[in-house]
């Protein structure tokens, strides 16, 4: 009964054809999506090194260049989680900055304990997540809509609850205080970093864990791929969009403690560019905006390049309104190396 | 064969499945025995598919019996006719593009690393899982793909059905649905697919095989039962009737 069995051939010949260059190059990105931001971060390091007469090498640049992508990095995190998904939170900004201003009210205003202080501020991070993951998840809003909306909403909650008024430093209990403790500072050679650097760095270790070691992360993968074949496979889509959107809201609160420690101060009106930067080291980091690839150390990659870009074309002297020009580009070129990476075997 | 031996692993009596006013299924029954590849067939709106997705448990029917071992089924959801041991390969395979091979076939039942790591760190054991998933192939004689990591998006459409059937017949421990799997193929694909279906047949597990290309059916199909009107109204075998026969039953232009 069996005529003739099918020829294998098709199932062995593969990866044996001939391969241009750029063919090989395609499949090594896709594969190994961090080489490119990685190759940009090293390149324009260098190409800044130059420019800036030796200045930008110096450990002391490289030290405020982490400081200063502290806040950034770590809202990224749970900007990269969902962009997974397929997602985008348009809100990390004004959430991080309503969390750290609860964090620092309740300190201030109520006498709170600072530890309990945070504490609360984990709830509410927790909560603003639990709320976007309800609507994205129940009421099937497209997560572009739900968080341009509480972008706004938390924008406003922020302004309303702090009067507009920043808290002071001395008002969050100077230098010593538990609330501040991110900005604290120690060296390594004349390097100066801060606990909010290692925070942000012990943040993306636990979350690449996470994510490529545990069942939930692969799940989140694949949720964001193809949400039916992972529903057909047995996992709980919604389940897993809910957890994804509330570690992001978690994650507003540890940005804001971060941010308490950068800023020294409380204020709904700092750190107006995170907002939009994260999605910016998020798409620049080889993440993709339809989900389902990426990986969580091209977005700290990513973040790097923003700040690099920063410094170092203010260190070289460039006027300081080409610098969104030189991102916006970044981004433009990013993003059209995602699509051709994805045309991979197709 | 003796009737001792001829004992059907899977049954469905009187099945019936109305979706408003429209009757999907009127009363439908199906037996399917070990070591079998049973073809379903039918017109569009006969109910192949919704006979399939209760066997599967994607859709609850309002009435009617399953058995499977003997013992009376009710699926509330896919997981549970998987856990029963039921395995479906959906006509849109249901992997993930992006996810590498093994990773795809242990999707939703990724298993741990032994000891504190698995336990506490919830670290999964993706040596282990990739090696299974490269038997899992081999013993379909579809170990040729070489690289049990690259990206399921990376493989031909035969490759990836070649997966999505591999994926079954690793936890499918009693019945293997197919929906359709060479509607998509060419040719070529499509015999590696028949033979992967003899191959699981071979190997003791019962197949249910649902397509609308005859010759397929008539290639592999050890009985056909044809649909018709939300009922079965006839099993032929390809022996006994022709093509033509069964598309002449299936239409209602000849009586079974």
């Amino acid at each position: 009964m069996d005529t003739s069995p099918p020829t294998e051939d098709a199932l062995v010949t593969l990866g044996s054809q001939d391969r241009s260059l750029l063919d090989h190059i395609q499949h090594a990105l896709h594969r190994y999506p961090v080489i490119s931001p990685a190759v940009v971060l090293l390149v324009s390091g260098i190409v800044f090194a130059f420019l800036s007469d030796g200045r930008f090498q110096r450990p002391e640049t490289l030290g405020i260049i982490l400081q200063q992508t502290a806040v950034l990095a770590t809202l990224a995190v749970g900007q990269t989680l969902i962009i997974l998904t397929a997602g985008i939170d348009l809100a990390v900004g004004t959430g991080m900055l309503l969390t750290h201003l609860v964090i620092a009210k309740v300190a201030v205003d109520q006498g709170v304990p600072p530890i309990l202080a945070l504490l609360i501020g984990a709830l509410v991070g927790l909560a603003l997540g639990a709320f976007h993951g309800y609507i994205v998840t129940r009421v099937k809003l497209p997560p572009f809509i739900v968080t341009l909306g509480t972008f706004y909403i938390f924008n406003s909650l922020g302004l309303v609850y702090s009067k507009a008024q920043t808290v002071s430093k001395e008002a969050l209990g100077g230098e010593g205080s538990l609330l501040l403790w991110t900005g604290k500072s120690f060296h390594i050679g004349s390097m100066r970093l801060t606990v909010g650097v290692l925070i942000a760095v012990s943040l993306y270790v636990a979350v690449a864990y996470v994510l490529s070691n545990t069942s939930w992360g692969r799940h989140v993968y694949a949720t964001g791929d193809d949400p039916e074949a992972a529903r057909l496979a047995g996992i709980n889509v919604n389940l897993v969009l809910m957890s994804v959107y509330m570690v992001a809201g978690l994650i507003y609160a540890l940005g804001g403690w971060v941010q308490l420690g950068r800023s020294l101060s409380a204020s709904a009106n700092a750190a107006t560019d995170v907002n939009l930067e994260t999605i910016t080291a998020v798409v620049i980091g080889g993440t993709s905006l339809f989900g389902g690839r990426g990986r969580v150390w091209g977005t700290l990659v990513g973040a790097l390049i923003v700040t690099v870009f920063r410094i170092g074309l203010n260190l070289a002297g460039v006027n300081v309104y080409y610098q969104n020009f030189a991102i916006g580009s970044l981004i433009l070129v990013a993003v059209a190396l995602d699509q051709w990476i994805r045309r991979v075997g197709k | 064969m003796s009737e001792e031996t001829r004992r059907p692993i899977l049954t469905a009596e009187g099945l019936g499945k109305r979706f408003g006013r429209v009757v999907a299924l009127d009363g439908s029954d199906l037996e399917l025995y070990p070591g079998e590849v049973l073809a379903i067939i039918g017109d569009n709106g006969a109910g192949k598919s919704t006979l399939i997705k209760c066997l599967s448990g994607a859709i609850i029917p309002d009435e009617g019996e399953m058995e499977l071992d003997g013992k009376r089924l009710s699926f509330r959801r896919p997981q549970d006719a998987r856990d029963a041991g039921i395995e479906t390969v959906y006509q849109t395979l249901a992997v993930a593009p992006a996810l590498d091979i093994s990773t795809n076939i242990f999707l939703g039942r990724e298993r741990r690393r032994s000891g504190i790591l698995g336990s506490v760190f919830r670290m999964v054991d993706t040596a282990g899982m990739r090696r299974d998933a490269k038997r899992a192939l081999d013993e379909l004689g579809i170990g040729t793909l070489q690289d049990i990591t690259q990206t399921v998006e990376t493989l031909s459409g035969g490759q990836r059905q070649a997966v999505a059937v591999a994926r079954a017949a690793a936890f499918g421990s009693k019945v293997i649905i197919l929906d359709e799997p060479t509607a998509a193929l060419g040719v070529r694909e499509s015999g590696q697919v028949l033979q992967l279906i003899r191959d699981l047949r071979d190997r003791g597990l019962p197949v249910i095989l649902i397509s609308h290309n005859m010759p397929h059916v008539f290639e592999v199909a050890d009985r056909i039962h044809i649909q018709r009107l939300g009922k079965r109204t006839a099993v032929v075998t390809p022996e006994t009737h022709t093509m033509s026969d069964a598309v002449a039953i299936m239409t209602g232009a000849a009586a079974a």
